[in-house]
């Protein structure tokens, strides 16, 4: 998994910015952008995989998560432009100047630091995955009743930002982002930077819940999945444990969010729906549960075969989709990672 | 570890086997991109349009093509899905090397694809009534701008039906409350207390609209003349419709006037309770005309279905799509650079009868027309303006555009030039 | 810009008076103009001219005091007067498919049918469809309905004059039924609250007390802003607070009933999934499309038997539960029965189903919405008092949901079957043991639960958008009803479903819709965390 990871990482930049165009083996910038959409993909997975696969919270709300690292990562971005917005605002991003607002809400301070900015990043969805958590876990809301309240969240989180005056751009969301840290977001050399820090993020997410995985931490979570009376009876704290994971678990959601969407070049509160994280879910499913690795595949099986069948049989598409689902789900529990593993096994 | 890898590999080689196709390309075509969602919440509207699409590019290519070349339409499906439309945008663009591209529905789709042309010099066609307040280089507002469609409704309100109070109501999200601002604005200027309008807004496909129309009921029954200005979308309709038609308020006691029902819209409803009930649009299928009747047959024939209704995104797109020809032809190339320069100016029948033209701002000039739905899911016409209406990308009503101007004609070519400070911000 | 002869009847003292209407229909034609002619210039000006000629036409119709006019005018309104294209005729038409049944308008004899497309219709717009039915509210005044009658007179409210006094005094004196005499009263005495009487205006006032009537409130705004007299004004101040202390009231009871409703359609939604999430614990993503697929069932009998709606919509109640009910089974066969006690995986696979279920519909139906018809009898309202009316189709959903709801709660707790149900819910080995074929019953609970949804669907499509979206908007608040309610318990359904409904409308008038759902959203998550049991938490062992 890592050595494929680090041989993406260094060819599609180097075929993209330094192989001729009219070459073979050149790299457009679409695929090299499509690619590293994928690998936020693959990080947000793995995120839920190691709560679902591992400590066996079915979160269906990852989706929020997600989506609020790219938020914060959008308002600094919007900060970013500065004066060059269409209005040539000096302080208020397009949105809020139709709009007729006077001046910046309060959130929104702070935002045109980067460090700021990506503090929140780690802060916003970490906090709320804390705070609910903490709630959750403490009164032991757990199976089908904190799936379905972790979907009430991001549903409620939907309709919030839907709201106008909420000061995050309503359905239009946030876009026509600028630069980052200097360098112009349209600029082929940037995309590439992208491209290496998400494939970084994700080897680095992979790591960490491969090392939380492998320690003692990590058969302990397996405990809490399997038998989650028994290890508290054990004398465990078993909700500190799923806390803890959980919230690690929406930090690196927040991360892959933060990197995915200057790379799309917009966010919009749909991000938030509900059916949006049911979809991330059946990535690790479909990859197989409780293999980091899987969960990444997974990621990548799906989205590519979204990409081309809502190209090529638009209306195959959702019955596609409907059918990995059962199949999955009645056939390989597993996933098709397990798949392999049983064929090796024989 | 074996399998790992095998997994893994899996999924890169499929990724990596879809960079190398559609590499060959044949160039004695010239390609044109349509971007519309075919699946997702926004399939029920924008399929149609794709097909439109296709019959014109059909027609033309019937005609003898373009260039001495055919046309040859590549369709892909954004899904309904913001940042997917950017994707298919870039790919478009870069991978299928279109000429131009005619697509999108929401203002947040529009939105997302637009850096992606800005940034690749491509053309963009878009052809639903929007909020304004944008003129870029690189995209062609072919639908109406607020003052191209609510403006002149609530003009014919307050004229020709004495309307006093006003209703306000909008889903919320960018385009009715940009509308509803610009509409606030000018009602005041007309001299409308505050208590005289009511402003309110809901979420999508919002089903439950009895405390509203009760709400609605209360204000209008002060014994001034109390009209409905509805910038509901899509699924929300229905009920509130209904809920209005329960609760007993007419077409005759509040008329509601919409903007964004139309023929395709009222196919899906019963239209027993909203008869009388109006619509401002550009282009209603009931335009008495030859021209219309013949895009009307040749719709049918081509969808083959006599069922089939035609709207005003579609007169759009066959606007659009005539001018980007004649331009095309006037360039005597393709080239993006080249057409923007070429399709200023250009003139081209629309479906009602008139000519419209593309204005320097990437607006084009229409005639605004207010219809009354019937009881066959057709738009009675009761009023239109005496000649064409040209769209403003900037509302003379916002405090923060009223100063901005846009004329992509040399030596200005800005979109956003404010004649106060005489700078142009945003692309130039 | 009108013909200055037709003194007594210029626009402007037309229009605004439905009293000037009264003269010129009651008392006589215009001087100075043959009638006859004057009915023959304005039906030319009908055929020929654009709207606003069309208004000095009906004008002209009218001031000629023909017999003839009111048909016309009624015709007008309905849709039903057309003119023959090739010379201009004037005609009465019935359309039967593409054969048109016409009458002369002048003579009156019959002409025979012609082709639909050699007629048109004269149309009309709203302004002249409010001349019209100003025009005609005279012959309400007359009508031999009380209902009508009484509309005619609040109608009237709303333009009084000084002058209108004499004629309310003439239509009161023949007046019989109480309603009508009521509204005459009224509109009376509003008539005095505008006289230089201060005697006249006390007494009006004295009248008005407790009046609910919109015109009235109106009056009384008016009177306050322009009166000097303390005496009156004191009065006046005294009966309006009344008014506004009533308002609030029936404000209030509008408000619950508009909760009550909006409950019982999330009962209807949600009470097939407690059942199944409830009883044999499975978590049915696909309940919406289940609920979608009843409404489609609605669309497609009423397809079959068009023509009578009202029949259509009872045969849909049992051929939506078959449906949905089957579909339900199937779902239960082929894919649920192998996941049993993976409830997490049952929601995936479910959530599959209900993908493929949506884009089976947008393949058969088209992506677009179907448009489902209303009987008669469920749109309209019905009237407490001026300011209280409940729309019927609400209260019909109303009262179908407690009948769902108790037929449901009966079948379960009285029959066979329902009993069957329990004991496989509370303890599926020994269920077992006592002979029970616990998969008969898993299967026929599933049927049963989707079945109710599929009732749900026809009772939504009276309601709602007939689409393949129909379901997702109902499965996440079916979802946190069952979950706040209390899984497995029909009462918790209930009381979670109403309240909750309630509750939405309270917070809606100030928070605004979506702020509203927002709250009852947090309030729920907040809640489960509580009571994670919901609000009437399964006992006993079956628990947990």
């Amino acid at each position: 998994m890592l050595a494929l990871l680090t041989l993406t990482t260094l060819v599609v930049p180097v075929c993209n910015l330094l192989v001729p165009e009219n070459s073979g083996l050149h790299i457009s910038t679409y695929t090299m952008t499509l690619l590293g959409k994928y690998l936020c993909y693959a990080l947000l997975a793995i995120s839920v995989d190691l709560v679902w696969g591992y400590l066996g919270i079915l979160s269906l709300g990852h989706g929020a998560f997600f989506a609020l690292g790219g938020y914060a990562m959008g308002m600094y971005l919007m900060r970013q432009i500065g004066s060059r917005g269409m209005y040539g605002h000096p302080l208020l991003p397009d949105f809020m100047v139709f709009l007729n607002w006077q001046e910046l809400p309060w959130f929104w301070h702070g935002f045109h630091w980067f460090w700021f900015a990506m503090l929140m990043v780690v802060l916003v969805p970490g906090l709320l995955a804390l705070v609910f958590g903490w709630l959750a876990f403490r009164s032991r809301v757990t199976g089908v009743y904190l799936s379905i309240i972790t979907q009430a969240l991001t549903y409620a989180l939907l309709l919030a930002f839907f709201r106008n005056e909420m000061g995050f751009g309503g359905n239009n969301g946030l876009t026509d982002f600028k630069d980052l840290l200097g360098f112009s977001l349209q600029s082929d050399a940037t995309r590439a930077g992208l491209f290496i820090a998400s494939a970084l993020a994700l080897g680095l997410g992979y790591l960490s819940c491969l090392y939380i995985t492998r320690s003692r931490l990590g058969r302990l979570c397996t405990a809490i999945r399997d038998q989650e009376d028994r290890t508290r009876f054990i004398g465990y704290r078993v909700e500190h444990f799923k806390l803890w994971i959980f919230t690690f678990s929406a930090i690196m959601a927040g991360i892959a969010g933060a990197l995915y969407f200057p790379q799309v070049g917009i966010i919009n509160p749909g991000e938030f729906a509900p059916l949006a994280s049911i979809e991330i879910v059946i990535w690790v499913a479909v990859g197989g549960r409780a293999t980091l690795y899987g969960a990444a595949a997974g990621a990548l099986m799906v989205n590519y075969a979204k990409s081309y069948l809502t190209g090529a049989m638009p209306d195959a598409w959702l019955f596609a989709l409907g059918a990995m689902f059962v199949l999955v789900t009645l056939l390989l529990p597993r996933g098709v990672t397990g798949l392999l593993r049983k064929k090796e096994g024989n | 570890m074996k399998s790992k890898l095998i997994a893994i590999s899996v999924g890169c080689a499929l990724t990596v086997s879809s960079l190398f196709s559609g590499q060959a390309m044949a160039e004695e075509t010239i390609k044109v991109g349509v971007l519309h969602s075919l699946s997702g919440t926004m399939a029920i509207s924008e399929t149609t349009l794709k097909d439109t699409m296709l019959m014109l590019i059909d027609e033309q290519n019937k005609k003898g093509g373009l260039l001495g070349k055919q046309l040859e339409a590549v369709v892909v499906d954004p899904a309904s899905d913001w940042p997917l439309f950017a994707e298919k945008a870039r790919e478009l663009i870069e991978k299928e090397k279109v000429a131009s591209v005619f697509g999108c529905w929401t203002s947040v789709s529009r939105k997302s694809v637009l850096p992606v042309f800005e940034e690749l010099n491509s053309l963009l066609f878009y052809p639903v009534q929007y909020e304004g307040e944008e003129s870029s280089r690189n995209v062609f507002y072919t639908g109406a701008a607020p003052n191209q469609q609510a403006i002149p409704a609530v003009d014919y309100l307050m004229n020709d039906m004495g309307v006093k109070r006003w209703v306000l109501a909008g889903t919320d999200y960018v385009y009715p409350r940009t509308t509803n601002k610009i509409l606030e604005a000018y009602l005041k200027a007309k001299g409308v207390a505050d208590e005289d309008i009511m402003i309110n807004y809901t979420p999508f496909g919002h089903s439950d609209w009895q405390s509203i129309v009760a709400d609605i009921k209360k204000f209008g029954s002060l014994g001034k003349k109390t009209a409905v200005v509805s910038t509901i979308n899509g699924d929300a309709n229905v009920p509130f419709y209904k809920e209005l038609g329960n609760q007993g308020i007419t077409a005759d006691n509040i008329p509601v006037v919409a903007f964004s029902v139309g023929e395709e819209e009222l196919s899906g409803i019963d239209t027993t309770p909203l008869v009388g009930h109006l619509a401002a649009w550009n282009y209603f299928m009931s335009v008495d005309g030859e021209i219309n009747d013949a895009f009307i047959e040749s719709w049918q024939k081509f969808i083959k279905s006599e069922k089939r209704v035609t709207n005003d995104p579609m007169e759009a797109h066959y606007i659009g799509f005539n001018m980007w020809v004649k331009a095309v032809e006037k360039a005597g190339t393709t080239d993006p650079t080249a057409v923007q320069e070429a399709i200023i100016g250009v003139t081209v029948p629309n479906l009602s009868g008139g000519y419209s033209a593309m204005m320097p701002n990437h607006h084009i000039t229409k005639p605004v027309l207010i219809g009354e739905i019937q009881d066959n899911g057709q738009f009675e016409i009761v009023w239109q303006t005496s000649g064409m209406v040209v769209g403003d990308a900037w509302s003379d009503f916002l405090e923060g555009s009223k100063d901005l101007i846009s004329d992509w004609r040399s030596p200005l070519s800005c979109g956003n030039y404010n004649v106060k400070t005489g700078v142009c911000s945003g692309q130039k | 810009m009108y013909p200055a002869e037709t003194c007594p009847c210029t626009f402007k003292t037309l229009l605004p008076l439905l009293l000037s209407a009264l003269i010129l229909l009651l008392a006589a034609p215009c001087h100075g103009k043959d009638p006859e002619a004057q009915f023959r210039e304005g039906t030319t000006l009908l055929v020929q001219g654009d709207f606003e000629e069309k208004h000095t036409g009906i004008q002209k119709i009218a001031a000629s005091g023909d017999q003839r006019a009111e048909t016309l005018f009624l015709a007008l309104l309905d849709g039903k007067l057309f003119h023959l294209k090739k010379d201009k005729t004037l005609v009465y038409a019935t359309l039967d498919n593409s054969q048109a049944e016409i009458k002369s308008v002048l003579s009156g004899e019959t002409l025979g049918t012609v082709s639909h497309r050699k007629i048109k219709k004269i149309t009309i717009n709203n302004s002249l469809r409010s001349q019209l039915k100003d025009l005609l509210a005279k012959i309400d005044l007359k009508s031999a309905d009380a209902r009508i009658r009484t509309d005619a007179v609040n109608k009237l409210m709303l333009s009084l004059s000084p002058a209108s006094s004499s004629l309310l005094t003439e239509l009161l004196e023949t007046e019989s039924n109480s309603d009508v005499r009521e509204a005459l009263t009224t509109a009376m005495a509003i008539v005095d609250l505008r006289s230089l009487d201060s005697d006249k205006k006390l007494l009006a006032l004295g009248q008005l007390q407790g009046n609910l009537k919109p015109a009235v409130r109106n009056e009384l705004q008016r009177l306050l802003s322009e009166e000097k007299d303390i005496n009156i004004r004191s009065k006046a101040e005294s009966v309006l607070s009344t008014i506004e202390t009533k308002t609030t009231l029936y404000g209030l009871v509008e408000t619950l009933f508009f909760g009550l409703s909006l409950g019982s359609v999330l009962v209807l939604a949600a009470i097939g999934l407690a059942i199944t999430f409830g009883v044999i614990g499975v978590i049915n993503m696909a309940h919406g499309e289940l609920i979608m697929l009843g409404a489609y069932t609605t669309y497609v009998i009423q397809q079959l038997l068009p023509g009578s709606i009202g029949i259509a919509l009872f045969l849909s109640i049992p051929a939506a539960f078959l449906v949905s009910g089957l579909t339900g089974i199937a779902i239960e066969r082929l894919v649920i029965r192998f996941l049993y006690g993976r409830p997490l995986e049952t929601l995936l696979a479910t959530f599959g189903v209900s993908l493929i279920l949506q884009q089976a519909v947008r393949s058969i139906f088209s992506p677009l919405n179907r448009s489902v018809a209303s009987p008669a009898w469920m749109s309209g309202s019905w009237q407490l008092n001026p300011i209280l009316s409940l729309t019927t189709n609400r209260i019909t959903i109303l009262v179908f949901s407690l009948l769902v709801f108790t037929g449901l709660y009966l079948l379960l707790k009285k029959s066979s079957i329902g009993l069957q149900v329990r004991a496989v819910a509370q303890n599926r080995n020994m269920a077992r043991a006592m002979g029970i074929r616990a998969a008969k019953v898993d299967a026929l609970t599933f049927g049963l639960g989707s079945g109710i949804a599929g009732i749900a669907g026809v009772a939504l499509s009276q309601l709602t958008n007939v689409g393949p979206n129909l379901g997702q908007a109902y499965i996440i608040d079916s979802f946190m009803v069952v979950v706040f309610g209390g899984v497995g318990n029909l009462w918790g359904t209930l009381i979670g479903g109403l309240s909750l409904g309630v509750a939405n409308k309270f917070l809606e008038p100030w928070a605004g819709a979506v702020l509203a759902k927002i709250l009852i959203l947090v309030f729920i998550i907040l809640f489960i965390q509580k009571r994670p049991q919901g609000l009437f938490p399964q006992k006993g062992r079956a628990a947990g």
